[in-house]
C-alpha cells in the first residue's frame, strides 16, 4: 500500500500531463480526442437479433404469463372501480386510525376525498389496483428469497449481487426488456414494479432473521422446538418488525415503479395523467395529478410504517376499532345503494382549479421572466457550461462578457500553479497533483476531454479507491461504452449527474451538519425530506419544468432536489449517532463545541457521510434517467428513445451504460466508506 | 451445606472430557479420541496447542457428575467457559469432543427427535441473558414451552398462571419483555424453565440481575422448591456466598478447564491453588465453619447444656452462645455427642481463622 501511496501523486501528474498532451495534438490527430466512428462496433443490431430470437422462442411463454398476471390486476381494478368512493375512503381512514391514530386517519381520508374532488378518482384507483397486486407478489417473492438467503450462504452469495444490480440499475431501464417480452399492457407495470420492489423485502428479511439474538433461538431449542417450530414460532415472529419495515419499503418502491411505468402509455392511470398533461404544458392539471400521487405515496407510507412500528399494547383499551370499521363500512356500502352521491362523487361537487393555476403561473412566468432567465443563464454560463465544455470554450464575450485572451489563460495557469504550490508546501503531493488535474479538466471541459485520458483517469481512480478488481471492472465497463459508441452520451450523463451530485452533496452535508447541531433546523428539514423521499420521481420534475421550462438546468434542479435528501439524512444521522462515550470523553478534555464538531464528530461520522455520498449518487442517477423527459441529452435520452421505438438494442445499450456508471460510482464510494469504518473499528449492519 | 434432603448416590448427568473449540477447523484436534487425551497436564498442553493455532478453547477436558437431587454449582471468571459447558450439556451447542451421559444414555448419540423429547420433558434452562421471546407477553412467554408441545391455549395459560405466582410476577401477565426490568425479565425466564417440570435444570446466573433482597428471597424459594421437587441442578453463579448457600458440590473453572471440584467447604479449607483461594478469600469463616468443625471433645458435658446438630454454621450459633456461657453440646446425625463448644472456642477459631486445626 505504501508503494501505491508514493506513486499516487506521480501518476495523477502523469494523467494530467497526458490530458494536456492529447488535447494539444488532437488538432492534427482527431482520433485521439474523439473515439473514431469507424471503430465503433455497435451492439444494437446484435442485441436486437438476439432479443428477436429469444422472443420468437420464449415470447409465447412470456405472453401467456403476462396474460395470467393480467387477471388479478383486472379483478383488483374492477373491485376498486366497483367500490363506492365512500367505502374506499372509509377503509383508508380506518387503516390510518388503527395504525396510528386519528391524525393519520384524517390525513388518509382527506387524501382520498381530494382525489374524488378534483376528478381523478378512477385514474388513482387504477394505479392503486396495480400496487395492490404487485405488493403481495413482491413481498412473497422477497420473503422466499430472503429465507433462502438466510439459511444458505451459497444462496446468499448469488442473491445479494443480483439485488445490488437490480437496485443500482435505474428504474427506467427495467421497462424496456419487460415491454418487449410481455408486450403492451398493464402487465409491464406490474412486472416492473414486482422486480423493482422485491429487493428491499429480501434484504429486510435476511437482516431481520439474522438479528434475532442467539439466546432466543437457544431458548426455543431448549423448549424442544422442531426446526419448523423454530422458524415459525421463534425466528419469524422475532424478526417481524424488520420485515414490516421491508413491507413499507417494498410498497413505496412498487408505487413509484407503477407511476414510472406510465411512460409506456396506454393505461388510464394517474402517472399517465401527469405525464400527458406535462407534455401538453398543462401544468395546473399536471400539478394536481402529481399531488394525487404524492398523497397516495404519503398515505401508503405512513400507514405501512405505522403498522410496522406499532408498539405492543399491554391491554387493549377502548373500543375495538376493527369491529367498528367493519360496521361503518358495511353501513356505508348499504347506504350507497340508496344514495348515489355516496357511490359516485357527484359531478356538481367537482372542483377544477387548474385553469386558475395555469393563469397564475403564466403571470409569474411573464412578469418574472428577467429573474427566471437571469438565474438560469447565470447557472448555465458560469457553472454548467465551463464544466461541460471547459473554460476554453465557455468563456466568450457572449457568455462571460469577455474573451479568454492568452494573458487570461496564463493567469489561470498561474492560479492553478499557486494552488499546487500551496499543497506541495504542506507536503500533500497527491492533493497538488489533483489540483493540477482539476485545473486541466476545467480548462478542457468534461465532454471535450480526450477519451483515452478520461478512460485512464476513471480506471486509476477506481484502482486507488477500491483496488485492482474494481479497476478491471471499470476498464471493461468503460471499454464497452466506448466501443458501443455511447461514450459521448455517457460523458454527458456523467457531467450532468456529476454537477448535480457535487452540489447536492456539498449543500446537503452543510444542511446535515446544521441540522445535527440545531434541533429546530432538524425538525423543519425532516418533514421536507420525508416528503421528497416518498414522492415518485416524476412529480419532483413538475414545479421545475413549470418555471424553468425544459432543459438541462431544470433537470439539474430536479436531480438536486431529489439527491440532496440522502446527503442531509446520512450526515445528520451519522453526527447524531456517534458513540456516547467518545463525545463525553471529548467534553471532559475540554473541547469547545467547534472543536468537538471538527475534530471529533465529523471525522468519526465520515463513514456515514460517505455512505450518504453513495446514496446521493444512486439517487442522482435514478433521477437523471427520468429527466430525459424534460429534454436532457445523454444515456437517459437514449433509453427513452429505445422505449419509445421499442428498440431493444438502443435502449439496452444505454441501460447497460447507465448501470456501469452507477455500479462503478457505487463501489468506489462504498469502498471509501468501508475503509474508514474499518479504520475506526465501527461495524455497521449491512446486507 | 444446605439443609434438606441429601442428594442420592445415583448419577443423573455425567460428562466426560468435554471440549468445545471455536475456530475454522475445530475437529482437527480430536480424531477419534472422544476428547480423552490423557491426564490433566496432557490436556492442558493440547489446549495450549489449540490456542496457538488460532482457535478459541471455550471448554477444555471438562468432566464431572451431577447426582439426582444435587445442586452442582459452577464458578469462574468471566469468559472461563461456564456458559459454554452448560450449553454443551444441553446440546444447544454441539461439543467438539467428549461424552455426555444422562441417566446412563449417551446424549450425543440420541437422534434429533429423541433430543427434542428430552428437551420438552426432561430438561429446563434459564439463560444468562434471559432469551425471552420479544413478541410474546409474560404469560405466553412462560407458556411457550407448552405451546411448543402442542398443549391447548387454555391449559397452558392455566399452568403459566400457577407459575407466575411462584416468581412473584402477578399483575404483569400482559406485559411484554421490553416493558420489564432486568430482574423481572429474569424471573420470567426462571418461570418459563419451570413450566415443563424438568428433571434436569440448568441455570446460568439466574439471579444475577436481581437486587439483594429479591435475590435472597429467590434463593430461599429456590431451596424450598428443591426440597419439594428434588431436581438435579447445574447452577452458574459469580457469587461465592450464593454458592455457599445452595451448593452441594461445586466446580471452579479457569480458561475452559475445571480447576477444582468439591464441597464449598472443601474449597475453602483446601484450595487447590491461589486462583481458587481468590474466590474463597472474602468468605467470612463463621459462615463456613460448622459446629462439628470446632466441637471440643475435652470439654466437660453438663446435663443442663442444650444440644445442636453438627452441620450448624458458627454464624447461626453465635447469638445463642452470647447468652449461654456454659456452651452447647454438638451431636452428629447419628445422635453421638462430638463434644461441646463455648463462646471462647468460637472466638478462638475465628481469631486464628484456623481451618487447619478445626478439621480434627
Ligand atoms: N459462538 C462463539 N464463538 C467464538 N467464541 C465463543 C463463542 N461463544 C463463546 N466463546 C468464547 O468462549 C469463551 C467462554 O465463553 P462463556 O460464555 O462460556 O464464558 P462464561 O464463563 O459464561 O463467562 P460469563 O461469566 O461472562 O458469562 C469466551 O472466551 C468466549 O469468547
Ligand atoms: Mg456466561
Amino acid at each position: 500500500m505504501t508503494d501505491t501511496n508514493k506513486m499516487q501523486p506521480l501518476i495523477w501528474f502523469a494523467l494530467a500531463g497526458l490530458s494536456i498532451a492529447l488535447f494539444l495534438v488532437a488538432g492534427s490527430v482527431p482520433s485521439l480526442n474523439d473515439f473514431p466512428d469507424a471503430w465503433v462496433l455497435s451492439p444494437t443490431d446484435f442485441m436486437n437479433s438476439m432479443m428477436g430470437g429469444f422472443v420468437s422462442i420464449f415470447g409465447p411463454a412470456f405472453k401467456a404469463m403476462g396474460w395470467l398476471l393480467e387477471w388479478p390486476v383486472r379483478w383488483s381494478q374492477a373491485l376498486l372501480e366497483f367500490l363506492p368512493w365512500s367505502v374506499t375512503t372509509a377503509i383508508f381512514v380506518f387503516l390510518g386510525l388503527i395504525g396510528s391514530g386519528w391524525k393519520l386517519g384524517l390525513f388518509a381520508g382527506l387524501s382520498m376525498i381530494y382525489m374524488a374532488l378534483i376528478g381523478y378518482w378512477d385514474e388513482s384507483m387504477n394505479s392503486l389496483a396495480i400496487v395492490l397486486i404487485s405488493v403481495p407478489m413482491a413481498v412473497t417473492t422477497g420473503f422466499i428469497f430472503g429465507v433462502m438467503g438466510f439459511y444458505s450462504n451459497r444462496a446468499r452469495k448469488i442473491i445479494v449481487p443480483i439485488l445490488d444490480l437490480l437496485q443500482t440499475i435505474p428504474a427506467f431501464a427495467y421497462l424496456l426488456p419487460i415491454l418487449i417480452l410481455f408486450g403492451f399492457g398493464t402487465t409491464v407495470g406490474l412486472v416492473a414494479s414486482i422486480l423493482y420492489a422485491f429487493p428491499p423485502m429480501v434484504r429486510n428479511t435476511i437482516l431481520g432473521l439474522r438479528a434475532v439474538p442467539e439466546e432466543i433461538i437457544e431458548a426455543g431449542i431448549m423448549s424442544g422446538a422442531t426446526p419448523a417450530q423454530l422458524f415459525w414460532k421463534v425466528r419469524l415472529p422475532a424478526a417481524k418488525k424488520q420485515m414490516l419495515l421491508g413491507l413499507n419499503q417494498t410498497t413505496m418502491a412498487a408505487l413509484s415503479m407503477v407511476i414510472i411505468a406510465a411512460v409506456i402509455g396506454g393505461t388510464n392511470d394517474i402517472g399517465w395523467e401527469v405525464l400527458n398533461t406535462m407534455r401538453k404544458a398543462q401544468f395546473g392539471e399536471s400539478l394536481l395529478a402529481g399531488f394525487v400521487i404524492a398523497l397516495i405515496a404519503m398515505s401508503l407510507d405512513r400507514i405501512t410504517h405505522a403498522f410496522a412500528t406499532k408498539p405492543k399494547e399491554i391491554v387493549r383499551t377502548g373500543p375495538n376499532y376493527w369491529v367498528i370499521a367493519v360496521l361503518v363500512i358495511a353501513a356505508l356500502a348499504a347506504l350507497s345503494t340508496v344514495f348515489p352521491f355516496l357511490r359516485k362523487w357527484p359531478e356538481a361537487l367537482l372542483w377544477n382549479p387548474a385553469p386558475t393555476m395555469n393563469a397564475a403561473l403564466e403571470w409569474v412566468v411573464i412578469n418574472g421572466r428577467e429573474w427566471i432567465e437571469g438565474i438560469k443563464n447565470a447557472a448555465f454560463f458560469f457553472v454548467m457550461l465551463p464544466i461541460k465544455i471547459g473554460l476554453n470554450k465557455a468563456v466568450s464575450p457572449f457568455t462571460w462578457g469577455f474573451e479568454l485572451t492568452p494573458t487570461l489563460t496564463l493567469g489561470y495557469v498561474g492560479l492553478v500553479a499557486a494552488g499546487m504550490f500551496w499543497a506541495a508546501v504542506k507536503g500533500r503531493f497527491t492533493l497538488a497533483a489533483i489540483v493540477m488535474l482539476w485545473g486541466v479538466v476545467s480548462y478542457i471541459g468534461l465532454t471535450e476531454m480526450p477519451w483515452i485520458a478520461l478512460f485512464a483517469i476513471f480506471v486509476y481512480a477506481a484502482y486507488v479507491t477500491a483496488g485492482r478488481n474494481l479497476a478491471i471492472g471499470t476498464a471493461i465497463g468503460m471499454a464497452f461504452l466506448i466501443i458501443a459508441g455511447v461514450w459521448p452520451e455517457s460523458v454527458l450523463s456523467i457531467y450532468l449527474c456529476g454537477v448535480a451530485v457535487l452540489i447536492s452533496f456539498s449543500l446537503g452535508t452543510l444542511i446535515g451538519i446544521w441540522a445535527s447541531e440545531n434541533n429546530t433546523v432538524s425538525s423543519i428539514v425532516r418533514p421536507i425530506m420525508d416528503t421528497l423521499q416518498t414522492m415518485p420521481l416524476f412529480v419532483i420534475l413538475i414545479p421545475f419544468v413549470m418555471v424553468f421550462k425544459i432543459g438541462e438546468f431544470t433537470a439539474l434542479l430536479a436531480i438536486i432536489a431529489y439527491a440532496i435528501v440522502p446527503a442531509i439524512r446520512y450526515t445528520e444521522h451519522g453526527l447524531r449517532n456517534l458513540p456516547e462515550h467518545v463525545i463525553e470523553a471529548a467534553d471532559t478534555i475540554g473541547c469547545t463545541r467547534r472543536q468537538l464538531l471538527f475534530k471529533v464528530k465529523l471525522p468519526l461520522a465520515l463513514p456515514a457521510i460517505m455512505l450518504g455520498l453513495n446514496q446521493t449518487i444512486i439517487y442522482g442517477i435514478g433521477m437523471l434517467v427520468i429527466t430525459a423527459l424534460v429534454g436532457t441529452n445523454g444515456l437517459g435520452q437514449r433509453i427513452y428513445i429505445g422505449l419509445g421505438n421499442g428498440d431493444f438494442g438502443v435502449g439496452m445499450t444505454a441501460g447497460i451504460g447507465m448501470a456501469v456508471i452507477a455500479m462503478v460510482a457505487d463501489r468506489m464510494t462504498q469502498a471509501i466508506s468501508r475503509r474508514k469504518q474499518e479504520q475506526f473499528g465501527l461495524v455497521q449492519q449491512h446486507i | 451445606m444446605p439443609e434438606g434432603n441429601a442428594p442420592s448416590e445415583q448419577v443423573k448427568l455425567s460428562c466426560r472430557n468435554i471440549w468445545k473449540i471455536y475456530g475454522s477447523q475445530p475437529q482437527q484436534f480430536f480424531d477419534g479420541t472422544k476428547g480423552n487425551v490423557g491426564d490433566a497436564p496432557a490436556a492442558r498442553g493440547l489446549a495450549q496447542n489449540i490456542r496457538d493455532s488460532e482457535h478459541i478453547v471455550a471448554a477444555a477436558n471438562v468432566s464431572f457428575d451431577v447426582h439426582v437431587g444435587e445442586i452442582f454449582v459452577i464458578m469462574g471468571l468471566s469468559g472461563s467457559g461456564k456458559s459454554t459447558v452448560v450449553r454443551c450439556l444441553s446440546r444447544v451447542v454441539e461439543p467438539t469432543a467428549g461424552e455426555i451421559l444422562m441417566d446412563g444414555q449417551d446424549l450425543l448419540k440420541v437422534s434429533k427427535s429423541e433430543l427434542i423429547e428430552y428437551r420438552r420433558h426432561k430438561m429446563g434452562m434459564v439463560f444468562q441473558n434471559f432469551g425471552l421471546m420479544p413478541h410474546l407477553n409474560v404469560l405466553d412467554n412462560i407458556a411457550f414451552p407448552l405451546e411448543i408441545q402442542g398443549i391447548s391455549l387454555k391449559k397452558r395459560r392455566e399452568k403459566a398462571r400457577e407459575i407466575i405466582d411462584l416468581v412473584g410476577l402477578q399483575g404483569r401477565e400482559a406485559s411484554f419483555p421490553s416493558q420489564l426490568s432486568g430482574g423481572q425479565q429474569q424471573r420470567v425466564g426462571i418461570a418459563r424453565s419451570l413450566a415443563v417440570e424438568p428433571e434436569l435444570w440448568f441455570l446460568d446466573e439466574p439471579f444475577s440481575a436481581l437486587d439483594p433482597l429479591i435475590r435472597r428471597q429467590m434463593q430461599d424459594e429456590f431451596l424450598r422448591l428443591q426440597r419439594e421437587l428434588n431436581k438435579s441442578i447445574v447452577f452458574i453463579t459469580h457469587d461465592f456466598l450464593e454458592a455457599l448457600r445452595i451448593a452441594d458440590r461445586m466446580a471452579i473453572m479457569r480458561d475452559g478447564e475445571v480447576v477444582q471440584i468439591g464441597r464449598p467447604v472443601d474449597l475453602i479449607l483446601n484450595p487447590a491453588n491461589d486462583y481458587v483461594k481468590d474466590f474463597t478469600n472474602d468468605v467470612p469463616s463463621e459462615m463456613v465453619l460448622t459446629a462439628g468443625d470446632i466441637a471440643n471433645a475435652s470439654r466437660p458435658l453438663t446435663p443442663e447444656m442444650g444440644h445442636i446438630s453438627a452441620d450448624i454454621s458458627l454464624a447461626t450459633l453465635l447469638p445463642y452462645l452470647a447468652d449461654n456461657e456454659a456452651g452447647i453440646m454438638v451431636r452428629d446425625g447419628n445422635g453421638n455427642d462430638l463434644g461441646a463448644i463455648t463462646a471462647r472456642d468460637v472466638v478462638k477459631a475465628l481469631a486464628t481463622n484456623a481451618p487447619e486445626g478445626a478439621g480434627a
